[in-house]
């Protein structure tokens, strides 16, 4: 390796040899590594043999290592297996809180500390995993995706009624799902535009809001021969058939003028999933006393109309 | 035979010792291996009261788990006890939650300021004293002692081949080091858990995987930093020593060698006139007595823990040779100067370094105790709801969310009643509570609680974007109340 013909020589300052290189007089040092290091080195190297011996390490050739790809190691360890086992003891450690809360009543969850405790943290988990998408991390919904929070239930508030939702969905795929369409007035050319536009002065009318008198009497016309079958002649609405209550001061679609004018034309056609199937029943408990104990759940004795507490 | 006749008299009567300075300032270098002290045992009152310090310590680290103080059926009855799992500190009648942490802090620092105070007054007395790892050394010396002999007993073992005598004493020490080094680490376990719980289970195997590592660690540290590591931790290893030197001064009590009386020192000769000479006849006593390895004749240096052995030595050696005692005393540079230069000596302990200190102690001191004694058992926090800020009920109403944590820190349970101060027209209604009794919150004796509260403006009573409240928590039976500021958003105006 060296470039020039000198024999071993050592350094006169530090009595190391030098590797012989040579570079405008400058000479290098073969220093030796410290010995800590080496030992560590060493030790290295054994413990990864001991890990190819304990560990998956190796890819093998198929077949070589039975049924996997690569050495499966003396301890035959798998992440996929640690995983499995953490999720079945999670499952476990839930059980006791789900096995409570199987036909529980909400007044007993309600009542019960523990358990209150025990659907809000499950209930808030599975909220933030399937419906806050929709509704909204703090479940204060969107246009178009009602809010959780209050006194609003289109097809229902009390816990039950929550439940049956929350299990057969709203216009979904499901035989026992909640069913309902409104017209597309509009869209379909079973009203003309000015005819929407008196029937939405009237809807506004019912909350407060004023219009022309002309436009008001047109409009009540329409709607009772219309909108009444479904909202009702008063205007409050039909659970049965989730047809909303047009007197409060609640709009799923927006309450300016444009958008009622809007959903008239249109016609919403709200869709939520049926959870039953890709949720189990216990969750779907957990989910349905949670959204309940958000705030505006009613009691089961409750009729139509808004009673929230 | 021919080791002893080598012996250089430093007295009639008085052998020189050939102990020399390990860690004398000329020999020091920076890379240097260690030497082995061979601390000769001291005879004398600081000896004496080193052995009642050592005492004293000892007991109270080991006996203060197995004291009990009862505090009603709930809570644990050890007198001291750091309870990670409940999450409480107890100390006799005191009780101290995580969020009280600042009691531990002032203990710290009134301990750090006592500290600063007695090294002003007196020097190290800390390190000389009262430090674990001066009292535990000694106490590991002394098993060494006991296996090994004395000073010169021990440097020949060690000097001498394997032999069973040499082998039976080294298994022995080490033996009872380690058992001592166990009651140490098993000792400090019993701080966390029940005394006599853990004691029971540690044995059958049953105790908690974190005692069985923090007395393995424990006895570990005490093995090594008490029987093999020694001055080396105070040395290298302890911040202390650097501080000090900021921290001591010219009229702080030292150990200090009289070199206004010791020189010229010098070996003594029978008849000899002791006038024109130092005391010091250079028997190096105080050599062979010290633990640290240093000369004190060289002055205050940082290796010296002050232990005051080399006084006890000193003393010995003067009654001896019929000087007075002293010679190694507790004195101030000022007065060892002024002794040079013919005059009394002065002590000022009232100085502004020792007020300094004595006033910051006095009022850190003060505030803790009032702390102390003004603290509360009923605390309330609240929070409100961010998400959804607010909620829009569908009559116009507005509602907030909030959570109310309600800590009880008394030993029972208790009742209290809630009220939401600021605006009667707020409608309350607290999650799970009877509806008999919709403000009634229950709380367990030494617990914290969230309560979900929502309440509600109604539309004709909003008035502005946002309203200030009060939540007051009342006990029925004592009255004791507590508040907490919050607000409700009526998001009135956006």
């Amino acid at each position: 390796m060296s470039d020039n013909e000198h024999d071993v020589e050592h350094d006169a300052h530090s009595g190391t040899q030098t590797t012989g290189h040579t570079w405008d007089g400058i000479k290098e040092l073969d220093t030796p590594l410290p010995r800590w290091w080496l030992w560590i080195f060493y030790a290295t190297c054994a413990w990864a043999v001991v890990y190819w011996v304990l560990m998956p390490a190796w890819p093998a050739l198929p077949g070589l290592a039975g049924e996997t790809d690569h050495t499966r190691g003396l301890r035959d360890h798998s992440e996929r297996a640690n995983v499995a086992a953490a999720v079945e003891e999670l499952q476990a450690q839930r059980a006791s809180g789900f096995a409570a809360l199987e036909g529980a009543s909400i007044d007993q969850i309600e009542n019960d500390p523990q358990l209150l405790g025990f659907v809000r943290a499950a209930g808030e988990s599975a909220f933030g995993d399937n419906c806050a998408t929709c509704h909204g991390a703090g479940a204060q919904g969107f246009v178009g995706y009602p809010n959780l929070n209050d006194d609003v239930w289109l097809w229902g508030g009390s816990y039950d009624e929550i439940r049956t939702t929350i299990r057969f969905g709203i216009r979904a795929e499901h035989p026992d799902t909640h069913f309902s369409q409104m017209p597309s007035f509009g869209r379909d050319e079973l009203l003309s535009r000015s005819e929407i536009a008196d029937v939405a002065d009237y809807v506004l009318s019912l909350s407060g809001h004023e219009a022309s008198a002309e436009a008001l009497e047109n409009g009540e016309t329409i709607y009772q021969a219309q909108c009444a079958s479904c909202h009702m002649p008063d205007g409050t609405g039909d659970r049965l058939q989730g047809a909303p209550n047009l007197t409060d001061r609640d709009w799923l679609y927006g309450g300016e003028r444009s958008q009622v004018i809007d959903v008239i034309y249109r016609g919403p056609y709200g869709v939520m999933p049926a959870w039953e199937g890709r949720l189990d029943d216990a969750t779907i408990d957990a989910l349905a006393a949670y959204v309940y104990l958000l705030g505006g759940g009613e009691a089961e004795t409750a009729t139509n109309g808004p009673t929230g507490r | 035979m021919s080791e002893q006749q080598k012996h250089a008299m430093a007295a009639p009567g008085i052998r020189q010792s050939k102990a020399e300075a390990v860690n004398a300032a000329d020999t020091r270098e920076l890379y240097k291996k260690r030497e082995q002290i061979y601390p000769k045992l001291a005879h004398g009152k600081f000896r004496s009261l080193k052995w009642l310090v050592m005492a004293v310590t000892l007991g109270i680290y080991y006996l203060v788990p197995f004291l009990r103080w009862d505090r009603g059926p709930d809570a644990p009855d050890q007198a001291v006890l750091v309870d990670f799992a409940g999450r409480r500190f107890y100390f006799f009648f005191i009780e101290i939650w995580p969020q009280e942490v600042y009691y531990i802090t002032g203990l710290l620092i009134l301990a750090a300021l006592a500290l600063f105070l007695a090294t002003a007054l007196f020097g190290r007395v800390w390190c000389g004293y009262a430090c674990p790892q001066t009292v535990w050394t000694d106490l590991f010396i002394w098993v060494e002692r006991l296996f090994e002999g004395d000073r010169n007993a021990r440097m020949r073992l060690d000097k001498a081949k394997w032999s069973f005598n040499k082998a039976w004493r080294k298994l022995g020490k080490h033996t009872v080091w380690l058992l001592i080094a166990l009651a140490t680490g098993g000792a400090w376990i019993l701080y966390f858990h029940d005394a006599y719980d853990t004691l029971a289970n540690f044995f059958t195997g049953q105790a908690e995987p974190s005692s069985y590592l923090f007395a393995g660690v424990l006895t570990f540290t005490t093995y090594t930093l008490a029987g093999t590591m020694r001055e080396q931790v105070c040395t290298y290893m302890c911040p202390w020593p650097r501080i000090q030197a900021a921290m001591t001064d010219r009229e702080a009590l030292n150990v200090t060698y009289r070199f206004d009386r010791g020189e010229p020192r010098g070996a003594h000769k029978k008849s000899e006139s002791w006038e024109g000479r130092g005391d010091c006849i250079d028997c190096k006593q105080c050599v062979a007595v010290c633990p640290m390895g240093v000369d004190i004749r060289e002055g205050s240096q940082l290796e010296c823990i002050q232990c005051a052995l080399c006084i006890d030595a000193c003393d010995d050696i003067m009654k001896k040779v019929g000087r007075p005692t002293g010679l190694i005393t507790y004195e101030t540079d000022d007065n060892v100067d002024r002794f040079e230069r013919g005059e009394k000596p002065r002590y000022r302990f009232f100085r502004a370094r020792t007020m300094v200190y004595a006033v910051a102690f006095v009022l850190v001191a003060a505030v803790m105790l009032a702390g102390l004694v003004t603290r509360t058992t009923l605390e309330l926090n609240s929070q409100r709801d961010r998400n959804p800020n607010y909620v829009i009920l569908s009559d116009g109403s507005v509602r907030n969310g909030y959570t109310l944590k309600v800590v009880n820190k008394a030993n029972e349970p208790r009742i209290m009643d809630l009220a939401v101060e600021g605006d009667p027209s707020i409608q309350v209604r607290v999650l799970g509570a009877p509806e008999e009794d919709p403000m009634r919150l229950d709380i367990d004796a030494d617990r914290t609680r969230d309560f979900v509260l929502y309440l509600t403006l109604p539309a004709d009573a909003i008035e502005g974007p946002r309203e200030e409240l009060r939540f007051r928590v009342t006990d029925r039976t004592t009255g004791e109340s507590a508040t907490t500021p919050t607000m409700i958003i009526t998001g009135a105006g956006e």
